[in-house]
């Protein structure tokens, strides 16, 4: 079959399906009452049902369409939506998410929902979850609760039979499960309700009664003038029926309900007509970005990693192009290549901006997660996110993922107290997360922080002495942020005990780990009692960057321009030993230099200049000046990695192919600063 | 029974025959600008562009030890593809790609010239030729690479 070919679109919009269900679900939580964020739902569940249909995975049909009816009858008003409701339509939906995982890794998408579909049919047919309210005779009118919806016809028809003294019933039948031909039944039951009056709809529908297609019982609308009584007993007279329940059916409260009959009488009220507004402007603003939404072509991430090289291939030309026309120094050839060059320039701008995603992509998980969380710890976190559209490389997106989950779940279990200890410490008993995102120079910041106990400094140095990290007396000298160092060290962790959730130790290095090797780096920052914040520093794309290509003997080696402050000539006489160690007096501050010629054992005979070239570059406080033998000149140049079998070279962060075709290797600046 | 055979691409180092199967190739190259590396064992020579891609290379005399020798204009550049890993092996000739048949595959006897015995999957006996069979998973494996940076 050629289905292959469809799998991954499938696949990729099961995924966006998914979200949006999780999305909407939660701004649903939020206003239980907004009819058109079920109906959003509702689409999405649609689509997600005909999609897997026509895919052939009937697990993940069913279930949605399970839901797909629970949600209309949500959206019919038939039954009101229950936070029990809602854990478990989320329930479903990770269901969804965990076999469209096992399709993604290649298995049919098959998963027991037996239990998750008996629960939402139970939703469905207004058998509330939690316990039925118990009706009293006054206030059954308006709670009863049929198990279908009815239509604007239907409803008229109801209310003119009333108007004219007839009496509409809620007739639900029960079949003795013995009994063997259920459909005669049904026949037989249908003619005697005929013959009393109409019946208005049936639950089942009569095609599916007559198929068999219902357990043991089904519920009818009939309009007639006989007595509840009459009607039970008259039905009750064929044989094999197990119970019969004849209720008074309610059309005025079905009416004030519903939201679909827009002015009933009653909504005159002054405090409807306020919310109405809103109501429509939210929609309004569905339709927008429904419509923003649909200007966006899918393109797969190969082809755009494909372009990707491509324009790579290009931009190694274009450094040898421009090398060739210096040598020349033809004039038209300058010129052309010049504005090959600015030309080229911005088609790396538009597709670096073309594998630029939002970060939301990553966030967009966060509010399902930390609510999940928050339920599972007792905790009331209030998730706040900012910036979610700050754009960063598809690459760094994919990676980044993990490590945030990471800090997320540490920030609920270790920093956020638990409610009554937050009022005990004089907080408010809700604890706010917050994810904050945003651009800075060359760099995408993403913050996380939250208002809870913070890192007790304390605790950390007892442990850090405890596990011989340190002494007692050198603890003393540490400075807040060496203290929080140490907690991004491998194998530490201040949790008390050890939860599903985080505190096995095995965490923060990890993530910092997987941060650096983006190129970013993570800095905290905490108060003891008021909070902690993270804020990780990734580099904006992975794939070009801007380095100053310095020669060493006869290599060439390219310094990324992030970490230059700035070079200079240092006289041989200006360099001063600080024991042992070569410094220089750097705008009045102590910088020592370190020889890439040493560091690198470049061969080649010993440099008897007088002058240095030096190279000032810096990681967070620290600097350090490289002794270079020339500068080339700065470049854009396109990363490479050293490939799978080098995977560990000492200050060597890549490499990258210059316009005569070598390779010239990328210094990893951080290394050389210790 | 129909002969098996494994298509293998034969190799000259140190005047003796190699063979490495042929799937693993994906092209032989003259010798090319290598790029040294810094800190890393000597048998790697350093990273060349292959056609735009970054490629270590390793130098198959340094690694198995024998004496270094300059390259010739018979050297060459076998690039290896294997485990995600693209790696050239310099090799002093190359010649042709060759079925040997599988049953005339021996097991390594206790010592075959100087190289370690990991290195070796089998040895041949093809035409009046001896061919060694190598074992790619050992010579690109990274504990050589490890053992050089914990000794450092």
């Amino acid at each position: 079959m050629e289905m292959n070919e469809y799998l991954d679109v499938f696949i990729e919009e099961s995924k966006e399906h998914i979200q949006a269900l999780n999305d909407h679900l939660l701004t649903l939580e939020k206003n239980p009452e907004d009819v058109s964020i079920v109906n959003e739902i509702f689409r999405s569940a649609h689509t997600l049902k005909g999609m897997s249909a026509t895919m052939g995975y009937q697990d993940l049909a069913d279930l949605t369409h399970k839901m797909e009816n629970v949600l209309d009858a949500i959206r019919n008003n038939k039954v009101k939506l229950t936070e029990k409701m809602l854990d478990i339509i989320f329930q479903a939906v990770d269901a969804l998410e965990a076999m469209v995982l096992d399709i993604i890794d290649g298995g049919q998408g098959k998963k027991d929902v037996k239990q998750l579909v008996n629960q939402l049919e139970a939703m469905e047919n207004g058998e509330s979850v939690e316990t039925t309210p118990p009706s009293t005779s006054d206030s059954l009118e308006k709670n009863l609760e049929i198990d279908f919806m009815l239509d604007d016809f239907e409803l008229t028809v109801l209310q003119q039979s009333k108007e004219r003294g007839y009496k509409n019933y809620q007739v639900t039948v029960t079949l003795q499960e013995t009994c063997l031909l259920k459909a005669a039944r049904v026949y037989m039951v249908f003619e005697i309700l005929e013959k009393m009056g109409e019946v208005i709809k049936s639950s089942p529908t009569v095609p599916e009664l007559e198929e068999e297609k219902f357990d043991y019982s089904f519920t009818v609308v009939l309009v007639t003038k006989d007595s509840k009584e009459d009607v039970q007993a008259k039905i009750n007279k064929v044989s094999e029926i197990d119970t019969v329940e004849v209720k008074e059916l309610a059309v005025r409260a079905y009416d004030q309900d519903d939201q679909n009959v827009p002015e009933s009488i009653e909504s005159e009220d002054a405090s409807v007509t306020e919310i109405e507004p809103s109501e429509s402007s939210d929609q309004e603003k569905a339709k927008k970005k429904a419509q923003l939404s649909s200007k966006t072509i899918r393109v797969n991430i190969d082809r755009l990693d494909a372009l990707m090289n491509l324009f790579e291939e290009l931009v190694i030309d274009r450094g040898r192009l421009e090398q060739i026309s210096t040598t020349l120094k033809n004039n038209e050839l300058q010129e052309t290549v010049e504005h090959m060059s600015r030309i080229s320039g911005d088609l790396q701008n538009i597709i670096l901006k073309m594998r630029m995603v939002p970060v939301d992509q990553v966030f967009n998980r966060f509010p399902r997660m930390v609510r999940q969380l928050a339920k599972d710890l007792n905790k009331d976190i209030d998730l706040q996110i900012f910036g979610a559209e700050t754009e960063l490389d598809r690459t760094v997106i994919d990676e980044i993922g993990d490590p945030l989950v990471h800090l997320i779940r540490n920030a609920l279990d270790h920093g956020i107290e638990t409610p009554s200890l937050r009022e005990s410490k004089g907080k408010s008993p809700q604890g706010t997360l917050k994810l904050n995102a945003y651009h800075s120079g060359n760099h995408v910041f993403i913050e996380i922080s939250d208002d809870g106990a913070g890192i007790d400094r304390e605790k950390v140095l007892k442990k850090a002495i405890g596990n011989g990290v340190l002494t007692l007396e050198e603890s003393k000298h540490y400075s807040d942020q060496q203290v929080f160092q140490l907690i991004m060290a491998s194998g530490f962790s201040t949790a008390d005990e050890i939860s599903d959730i985080s505190g096995r130790g095995v965490g923060l290095d990890v993530v910092k780990n997987t941060i650096e090797s983006l190129g970013g780096s993570m800095t905290i920052d905490s108060k003891y009692n008021e909070g902690s914040t993270f804020v990780i520093q990734l580099p904006l794309t992975l794939s070009i960057i801007s380095v100053m290509l310095t020669e060493v003997k006869n290599e060439k080696y390219a310094i990324p321009l992030s970490s230059i402050i700035e070079t200079a000539i240092v006289n041989k006489k200006d360099i001063l030993s600080a024991h042992h160690q070569p410094v220089i007096d750097f705008r009045g501050r102590v910088v020592p230099l370190v020889s890439l010629t040493d560091v690198f054992d470049v061969p080649g005979d010993a440099d008897e200049d007088d002058f240095h070239s030096v190279v000032i570059i810096r990681q967070g406080e620290k600097m350090a000046g490289l002794i270079v033998d020339s500068f080339i000149g700065q470049q854009e140049v396109v990363l490479k990695s050293l490939g799978n079998y080098l995977t560990d070279v000492f200050a060597i962060s890549g490499a990258t192919i210059l316009g005569d075709g070598q390779v010239a290797l990328i210094v990893d600046t951080d290394a050389l600063i210790k | 029974m129909a002969t098996e055979f494994l298509k293998s691409i034969v190799f000259e180092l140190n005047d003796e025959e190699y063979a490495l199967p042929v799937e693993l190739v994906g092209a032989i190259e003259r010798i090319m600008p290598i790029t040294r590396i810094p800190g890393v064992p000597s048998f790697v020579k350093g990273v060349l562009n292959l056609r735009g891609v970054v490629t270590p290379v390793i130098d198959l005399r340094d690694r198995f030890k024998f004496p270094i020798q300059k390259e010739t204009d018979a050297s060459r550049i076998i690039i290896i593809q294997h485990d995600d890993k693209d790696v050239g092996l310099i090799v002093d000739a190359c010649y042709d790609v060759i079925d040997i048949p599988r049953q005339s595959i021996e097991p390594t006897p206790e010592t075959v010239g100087s190289v370690k015995i990991d290195y070796i999957n089998g040895v041949a006996k093809y035409n009046e030729r001896l061919l060694i069979l190598l074992n790619i998973d050992e010579i690109l494996s990274d504990d050589v690479l490890k053992e050089f940076n914990d000794e450092k």
